[in-house]
């Protein structure tokens, strides 16, 4: 069980490469070998969606992948959202904008969802959107203020193109 | 500066959540810290003959596995023993840190596993054989109480853990009086509570003093530091808890678990720091479920549709122990008479233990299956007399010129049951015009002719909040001019720091993010109640208003000294204490508190202490009620049972609004948590006691595609009982919500004279009752 492998990734746009056992998920690399905590686990079984990131620009549930299925690829996650270490990126300003978030627990996992949704649906309906990210539980918000939020995101980034 | 109070601030909280940047419990790091793990019961009930360490102890990375009989060295007391204020004899039902030598539900703790990884934890827990004699096990609460029922633990003689009655007036006369008695059967699961977060604890162990930091993802930190201080006779001064951010409470994070004190314990035998997360599976049968009621009544009324009494009984199933006192029931049976005037009650409260997951409050605790009786049998009334439901429920509502009106009940904390504020008519009034009431006969008769079943529900909802004694705020400016807030209030996500800065930045002439505020740390605050009951708003927020009006008086005294000029001509801004119309004539907050920390030897201004702040813990015994209106339309797929919500309009009461934005934040997270408990939350257990539903699979939380964009609407009736005129609001929402949704189905599906006596109501349950082939509640 204790197997170890080197894999080699880029997070948020940084080379790593890391000894990992093969047994351990990518979240708990990202969270505990990168020390990349803005990633959560809320049930480690695949339906929440708090672990979402994206490879490749691609969301993926990093509770179900291993670390060592990651080899080679490109991993983005919630601190690779913002554009600088001032600036929150437009969807981040949105979320904020709309209270968005309350506990801010399903978060990561919400942005990361709609960063790639509304790069492939610039211009979405409201069901759209909710549809988008009904594979994310949340608890606190009752999902108006995030599908708001996601709405007033696509509005941001449509201006600013 | 404007006063920020009402103001729709955004919250300090947001960009480092955003960001990522925010420290949850398994964000936390130590140096050299060791992981738990726990070996759990397969069984519902069983003695435990022995329990076999060595295979697990042989796997590399494996330092301890410790059962209750290891713990005890270090601690006080082998149970986790807590007061019971009610005076509920519950001395047999408190938990203990692991089990000793008998498991009464699946998935108490046995042992608990310390190892380098969570993985090998987990792995090394899999490996400790324990040898069972399996018992009989109850899990229907009532078959529990029936005297032929094995008992839930064999130290038990009887699974009814308490009765009692709550009654007032003559129901016996009332009921001889009655044009007309109606009868209901109910059956109200509530499901748990499920922050997307997880239980954790982190217990850091301070090599030379022996001392401890205790993380956790607490509801209550004080609460920890005094379980952790009696139940191991520890020091005061050696122990500190903090509460990192925290990923949602909802009810099961007030409670202290078995799995904290072990953890504790083993760090203290140990002497090392350790860590435990909880996983999904843990938080299914572990943390706090509110479950099931069985409720009995009848309801009287006179000719005219004017409640005369109530009388039936309530069975509460608590599980396999208490975690805290048994309060949920009293709550459920003293609130069911809500915003009505209802002359005479009297229900009987059985409360049963069973061989599941102890039972403790989830957002709402008991209101929500109080709300649920009254409204179902409003519905019933009107049905029946063949009224308008808005129509009978108005005729019963405490009319506004009652107000404020007093129950003739008393509260836990003995005071008069008197609702301070509230207008209940107008409330309905503003629900009914925007959800199109009047106009709802027509549009679902136009939807029955093109073959669609629509319908609109309302109920109405109470709730008292801002539980008392009290709560702790500090407040205090530093010698940089930082101003920081101290309070034992928790931060679970409703942007309590935000809204503590608008109150302490309103006082001291400052913007919000100029405040900082630390909540549920032990070492900021010796006392502290927490987060449950709606509270925080009235209790912290009243203790932090008032503190930093000390703080901002202690300055302007100071500097009227200091600028010879009298306090009444001073004002506070920009971080300063100005002269009115003479702002050149100022001195910084930050200056004045330098010289508050005097220097050796120097003196003050005579009739000014020493230190730039104030510390105030603002009592109450009176609750603030809150009220709520909803109204809800839904259409019901008569092939599918399938029910999709059309409308939501909400109205909610929570007096003063410090910041209304998190305010509708809060209304509507607590209708789609009321939205789950009508159609989807359902926590299993078959006959023998097991758990079914331990995924989220299995287990329904509401996604974004079954809750509706809801119309939130505000009344702010200052509550005369606060210097801040607030009221609760995280679970006032939550209340009304099941019966609104429910009241909806039945009316949609008027033409199949189907009839709904449970929550949760899912799709097959709807196709049976559409089909005739149901003769009750499901459980």
């Amino acid at each position: 069980m204790t197997e170890t492998r080197k894999v080699a990734l880029t997070v948020n746009g940084k080379r790593y490469e890391a000894e990992a056992e093969v047994r351990l998920t990518l979240a708990d690399f990202l969270r505990h070998t990168l020390g990349l905590t803005g990633t959560h686990l809320g049930c480690e079984h695949g339906v929440c969606g708090a672990c979402t990131v994206l490879l490749d620009g691609q969301t993926a549930r990093s509770c179900l992948m291993l670390a060592v299925q990651a080899e080679g690829h490109a991993i983005t996650t919630v601190e690779g959202l913002a554009p600088s270490a001032t600036e929150l990126s437009p969807l981040q300003e949105a979320f904020r904008d709309n209270h968005g978030l309350q506990c801010g627990f399903c978060t990561p996992g919400m942005l990361t969802t709609l960063t790639e949704f509304l790069r492939d649906n610039p211009n979405p309906t409201e069901q759209e959107v909710r549809i988008a990210i009904s594979g994310n539980l949340c608890r606190c918000t009752g999902y108006q203020n995030i599908v708001l939020a996601a709405l007033d995101a696509a509005k941001r980034l449509q201006a600013a193109r | 500066m404007a006063s920020l109070i009402g103001a729709r601030v955004n919250r300090v909280e947001d960009p480092p959540l955003l960001r990522g940047e925010r420290r949850f419990i398994d964000d936390i790091i130590v140096p050299d810290v060791l992981h738990a793990g726990f070996v759990r019961s397969p069984h519902p009930h069983a003695t435990i003959r022995g329990v076999a360490k060595h295979a697990a102890l042989a796997l590399p990375g494996v330092h301890a596995i410790l059962t209750l009989d290891d713990l005890a060295p270090v601690m006080a007391k082998r149970r986790m023993m807590r007061h019971s204020n009610s005076g509920t004899p519950l001395d047999r039902m408190w938990c203990f840190a692991l089990a000793d030598g008998e498991v009464s539900y699946v998935g108490e703790p046995i042992a608990i596993v310390i190892a380098d990884s969570r993985y090998i934890a987990e792995d090394a827990a899999a490996l400790v054989e324990i040898d069972y004699d399996l018992l009989p096990a109850v899990s229907d609460c009532r078959k529990a109480i029936e005297s032929s029922s094995p008992a839930v633990r064999r130290e038990l003689n009887t699974n009814t853990i308490a009765t009692y009655k709550v009654n007032f007036g003559d129901p016996d006369s009332a009921f001889a009086k009655a044009a007309h008695v109606f009868h209901t059967d109910l059956w109200q699961h509530r499901g748990a509570g499920h922050p997307i977060e997880g239980r954790g604890i982190l217990a850091e162990f301070h090599r030379g003093t022996d001392g401890l930091t205790v993380w956790a993802s607490t509801q209550k930190a004080h609460d920890l530091f005094q379980s952790v201080t009696s139940l191991f006779d520890f020091d005061e001064s050696n122990l500190r808890v903090i509460t990192p951010e925290v990923g949602g409470g909802f009810g099961p994070k007030l409670c202290i678990y078995s799995e904290d004190i072990a953890v504790v314990a083993a760090a203290r035998l140990l002497q090392r720091s350790i860590k435990w997360i909880e996983d999904r599976r843990e938080h299914f049968t572990n943390a706090a479920q509110e479950r099931d009621q069985y409720w009995s009544i009848d309801i009287a009324v006179s000719a005219d549709a004017k409640v005369l009494g109530i009388r039936g009984n309530l069975i509460h199933d608590v599980g396999a122990f208490a975690l805290q006192d048994v309060n949920i029931p009293f709550n459920s049976a003293s609130m069911m008479s809500g915003p009505y005037i209802v002359p005479s009650l009297h229900m009987d409260v059985v409360v049963a233990a069973t061989n599941k997951t102890p039972v403790s409050s989830i957002r709402g605790a008991g209101y929500p299956q109080a709300a649920f009786s009254m409204e179902r049998m409003m519905d019933r009334v009107a049905r029946e007399l063949k009224l308008d439901r808005a129509e009978v429920r108005r005729r019963n509502l405490i009319p506004t010129e009652k107000m404020p009106y007093t129950k003739p009940l008393k509260a836990r904390s003995g005071a008069a049951m008197q609702y301070d504020s509230g207008d209940y008519p107008a409330s309905q009034a503003a629900v009914l015009k925007a959800v199109g009431w009047d106009d709802f006969p027509k549009r679902q008769a136009e939807a029955r002719a093109q073959g669609r079943y629509i319908g609109i529900g309302l109920a109405h909802g109470i709730k008292g909040t801002g539980r008392g004694p009290f709560e702790s705020g500090a407040v205090r400016i530093s010698n940089t001019g930082k101003v920081t807030v101290f309070t034992g209030a928790a931060n679970l996500g409703q942007g309590l720091r935000t809204v503590l800065a608008q109150i302490a930045a309103s006082e001291l002439g400052l913007r919000s993010e100029d405040i900082t505020v630390v909540p549920g740390d032990t070492a900021g605050t010796a006392l502290g109640l927490g987060a449950f009951a709606s509270r925080q708003m009235v209790t912290a927020g009243n203790s932090v208003l008032l503190a930093a009006r000390a703080v901002g008086e202690k300055a302007k005294k100071l500097a009227s000294h200091l600028l010879e000029a009298a306090e009444h001509d001073l004002e506070l801004k920009e971080g300063e204490v100005r002269v009115v119309g003479a702002p050149q004539l100022s001195i910084k907050l930050a200056e004045l508190s330098r010289i508050l920390k005097g220097a050796p030897g120097y003196g003050f201004p005579p009739g000014v202490d020493p230190g730039l702040d104030a510390s105030v813990n603002w009592r109450t015994d009176a609750l603030a009620y809150a009220n709520a209106c909803h109204a809800a339309e839904v259409e019901v797929d008569i092939e599918t049972g399938a029910v999709r919500i059309l409308n939501y309009v909400a109205l909610q009461d929570s007096g003063v609004l410090i910041n209304p934005m998190l305010v509708e934040g809060q209304v509507q997270g607590g209708i789609a948590h009321g939205i789950g408990n009508a159609l989807f939350e359902w926590m299993g257990y078959d006959d023998a006691a097991q758990p079914v539903t331990t995924t989220f699979a299995d287990y329904l939380l509401p996604t974004a595609t079954e809750i509706p964009t809801m119309t939130t609407l505000f009344q702010e009736t200052p509550s005369p009982l606060n210097p801040l005129g607030a009221k609760g609001a995280g679970e006032v929402s939550t209340i009304p919500t099941a019966a609104a949704v429910i009241g909806a189905i039945e009316d949609a599906l008027q033409p199949f004279n189907v009839r709904i006596a449970q929550t949760p109501v899912p799709p097959h349950k709807l196709v049976e009752l559409i089909h005739g082939r149901s003769d009750g509640p499901d459980h």
